[in-house]
């Protein structure tokens, strides 16, 4: 049984700089969504929320034609660095931005909104901007909310395989991630060094949300917990 | 989502206490969202101490942030996630630490609440969080506090030191109070100056005697505490007494009461309301005389209910009066349904509304 750690490394290090870009980019998105009145808010929250109902391999499709050489965008990057992004890490990290997507946004904006809108309206009436609302009353009250949100991003692009092999492809030390990689072994029959790889996942998965709903306990959005396990 | 509702007001409030009073859903929130900007008003003026907030015509409208005005709302609104301290300090970031910091203090004091600085909102008491509500809004020197149905949850004792203190401070700074209820008590205790408010209008105004003890409408009697309220009709004008006779409308064709109740300025045959609190009303088993009270009214008594330590009987003298007992009352009397009795109503225990 061998462990493909370059694989593991390679997987942590885009979760990890996924969740972070998503939580400063979900932030304003999620703000928007929760106290935004526009009428055609709807038609947003439906794009944002598609990528999880989505085959991953739809999704990884349209990035790939979108990064490829053909399109408006892979040309600029083309001129710009001399390649595409497509086969590359950071091809991987904008893939996964948009397929984890709705998992911090939706945490971030269900937490954001179920904040008392009467202490919204005080903090106002004390001379405070929506800014400082924001900072002051909002964010620190929806804390439990962004915890489960950058939880359940991390895991989510811990797992993620379809946009990776589409967006991605196989190449060692570059794009190839722990479910690839598992995906490889079985292939060639490897079942030992898949089933090693598997259990390493599993344990560590399960050891990052345990730790995080232990610390979160009782305040985290059962609905949204719910969504990510049907997933 | 939200439903029509027209408010259309006109008032000016000086420094010290007024009372906006009303059943809810007549608009005393609404009003008080107007003046702090919560709600934009689609017309009409709002000024405070000079200061334009609103003027539709003008196309003023100062946002709530920078109005500075005082508003305690409903159920406080406290930040659970701030200490007492942090609470009371939120409105004045604009003003360097250490001048933050001394006026929390000073307000702490005032209100006695300096010893629980430490503590959350959820750790302290009804009284307490009421405190440091009126704390925290008083702390930027607003130019008119609003006090949204503020102390209806605490108990009288409570309730009336707390206004202590807060008329103490009022005394210093001099502001207008604007202040909802919708309780009757409150408005005797408090009111320099009571709004009746109804469906969104101001419908009376004035000292809380005046509006309480001769209420001129109907919606105002019921707030006022008139069990009975009954249509009627002049029937004979006392000049030379100072009474009128009134012809009360039975339920049963033919059967009419008479009342004779204070002289208003009514021509004989025109329609009058005539509002009885229960308790104004006297209760004998054989027919009383020898009394000063002018109305002797026989009946028969239809139920008896008690509610805490009060007996309302339901008496139908043609017409059907409330009358309020104590239990003693009761018990000595042994009244029962059913039973014949005699109802006493003084003249100015009557009070008459125009319709």
């Amino acid at each position: 049984m061998s462990i493909n750690w370059q694989a593991f490394w390679l997987t942590l290090e885009l979760a990890v700089l996924v969740s972070a870009i998503l939580f400063v980019l979900a932030l304003p998105i999620a703000y928007w969504l929760a106290f935004s009145r526009a009428r055609w808010k709807f038609f947003i929250e439906a794009i944002l929320a598609l990528p999880i109902v989505l085959p991953p391999t739809v999704l990884g499709f349209y990035l790939l034609v979108a990064l490829g050489s053909r399109s408006p965008l892979g040309r600029w990057c083309l001129s710009l660095t001399g390649h595409t992004l497509a086969f590359t890490f950071t091809g991987l990290v904008i893939g996964s931005i948009l397929y984890s997507l709705p998992f911090s946004v939706q945490p971030f904006a269900a937490s954001f909104s179920s904040v008392d809108p009467k202490l919204l309206s005080a903090s106002a009436t004390l001379g405070a901007s929506s800014r400082r609302t924001f900072f002051r009353v909002v964010l620190p009250l929806s804390l439990p909310g962004l915890v489960t949100g950058v939880a359940l991003t991390f895991a989510h692009t811990m797992g993620e395989f379809g946009v990776v092999l589409m967006v991605g492809g196989n190449i060692p030390g570059v794009t190839r991630t722990v479910s690839i990689d598992i995906y490889d072994q079985v292939e060639a029959a490897n079942y030992a060094s898949a089933n090693g790889m598997a259990l390493l996942l599993l344990a560590f998965c399960f050891t990052v949300l345990a730790i995080v709903y232990g610390v979160n306990r009782k305040k985290v959005n059962q609905r949204l917990l719910t969504m990510a396990a049907a997933k | 989502m939200e439903r029509e509702f027209t408010l259309d007001v006109e008032f000016v409030a000086s420094p010290g206490f007024t009372i906006l009073f009303g059943p809810s859903g007549a608009g005393k929130t609404t009003l008080l969202d107007c003046v702090a900007g919560l709600r934009a008003a689609d017309g009409g003026t709002i000024s405070v101490d000079g200061r334009v907030f609103l003027d539709a015509n003008g196309k003023v409208n100062v946002p709530v942030s920078r109005r500075n005005i005082g508003y305690v709302l409903q159920d406080l609104a406290l930040f659970p996630h701030l200490s007492v301290e942090q609470n009371a300090e939120y409105g004045l970031a604009h003003l360097p630490r250490r001048t933050r910091k001394e006026r929390v203090e000073v307000l702490l004091h005032d209100f006695r609440i300096s010893h629980l600085g430490k503590r959350r909102p959820s750790e302290l008491s009804g009284g307490e969080r009421q405190r440091v509500a009126l704390a925290r809004s008083l702390v930027s020197d607003p130019c008119v506090l609003l006090l949204d149905e503020p102390l209806t949850a605490l108990d009288g004792a409570t309730k009336s030191r707390i206004i202590d203190d807060l008329r103490r401070w009022n005394q210093v700074h001099r502001i207008p109070i604007l202040y909802v209820t919708h309780s009757r008590e409150e408005v005797i205790a408090l009111g320099e100056r009571v709004l009746v408010m109804e469906q969104g209008r101001i419908i009376a105004q004035g000292t809380p005697h005046e509006v309480l003890t001769a209420p001129a409408q109907e919606t105002i009697a019921r707030l006022a505490g008139f069990e009975n309220v009954f249509d009627a009709q002049v029937w004979l004008v006392h000049e030379d007494r100072g009474t009128l006779t009134c012809r009360l409308a039975a339920q049963e064709s033919g059967s009419f009461v008479l009342l004779e109740t204070p002289l208003i300025r009514a021509a004989s045959g025109s329609f009058v309301r005539v509002g009885i609190r229960a308790g104004d009303i006297l209760l004998a088993i054989s027919r009383p005389d020898g009394l000063s009270a002018r109305n002797l009214i026989p009946g028969r008594v239809l139920s008896l209910e008690r509610r805490d330590m009060i007996v309302f009987a339901r008496v139908d003298c043609g017409i059907e009066m409330m009358v309020q007992l104590t239990l003693a009352a009761r018990e000595a009397l042994q009244l029962k349904e059913g039973q014949g009795v005699w109802l006493v109503i003084k003249t100015h225990s009557c009070h008459l509304m125009r319709r």
